[in-house]
């Protein structure tokens, strides 16, 4: 069974979990034999971004030593296989260019979403 | 396959089927949940199995330390305001399933359970991990994710 997993609500509690949590349970999946997609749509986008940086948070002198690598976890998953696709309209929404993605992210055009769909057996929408 | 008499609405069987949802909303904060469990009960009052795959805040739905609580707003004691709770209608979907000839198979994700140390569930519920939940999709008709927003 293929699945395309959607993420669109972007850093949703990021940084207390140390990742993005649909990418995180896509790689947990890809370890369970999953044949998966991961498509980023919305605000979701600027997780491929590759220069990021999360790190410094401190409450009361208590650091926060290993923050989210969205970028690098995205390029994990790519890595292992994961086909990972970008909404380019939601690029160009956001004045997010060409330059500076993640290397092996597939920028597809809104219009081309439906046939993306269809080469899924199911679409999980996070 | 059966033959219906001339006229005769022809008898249809529904086949049972399994469905699995994942959840993703913390109790007492959306609607996604009470729509959930809405799903759920017409599903198993069908017959149907339903597997539960509980991830992040959804791991506080079938916790059993919920405690009811008296409304001075709307002028009730504990008693008459019977408060819902989710680990109680989640145990008596459990009872209807049980009920129907169905089941419901809930797993709650170990690691979103470690974080909130949200432990102390009801019977029935299990702990698990996303394997799980992949293995949930692959022997299920069909998934559902109800994710929060």
């Amino acid at each position: 069974m293929k699945v395309l997993n959607i993420v669109e609500t972007a850093y949703r509690a990021t940084i207390e979990e140390q990742d993005d949590t649909v990418v995180w349970i896509s790689h947990a999946l890809k370890g369970a034999g999953a044949d998966l997609g991961l498509l980023l749509s919305g605000a979701a986008v600027n997780y491929a971004v590759a220069q990021q940086d999360a790190a410094g948070l401190s409450f009361g002198g208590l650091e926060q030593t290993q923050p989210p690598r969205i970028p690098q976890d995205v390029g994990k998953l790519i890595g292992k296989g994961v086909a990972v696709y970008v909404v380019e309209d939601d690029l160009e929404e956001r004045g997010i260019g060409p330059d500076g993605l993640i290397p092996g992210i597939e920028r597809i055009k809104r219009a081309g979403l439906a046939r993306l769909f269809g080469g899924y057996d199911q679409v999980w929408r996070w | 396959m059966a033959t219906a008499k001339a006229g005769a609405t022809p008898a249809t069987s529904v086949q049972k089927k399994t469905l699995t949802i994942a959840l993703m909303d913390p109790p007492f904060e959306t609607a996604r949940n009470t729509t959930a469990l809405r799903l759920i009960e017409i599903a198993v009052r069908r017959g149907h199995d339903v597997n539960v795959f509980a991830y992040e805040g959804a791991v506080g739905l079938p916790l059993k330390s919920q405690k009811q609580h008296a409304n001075a707003v709307h002028g009730r004691e504990l008693a008459d305001e019977n408060h819902p709770l989710p680990h109680l209608w989640i145990a008596a979907l459990m009872k209807s399933a049980a009920a129907h000839g169905a089941k419901i198979d809930w797993i709650n994700c170990g690691l979103c359970v470690d974080e909130r140390g949200a432990t102390d569930v009801i019977e029935g519920v299990r702990r698990g991990s996303p394997a799980d939940f992949w293995a949930f999709a692959n022997a299920s008709d069909n998934t559902l994710v109800i994710p929060t927003r």
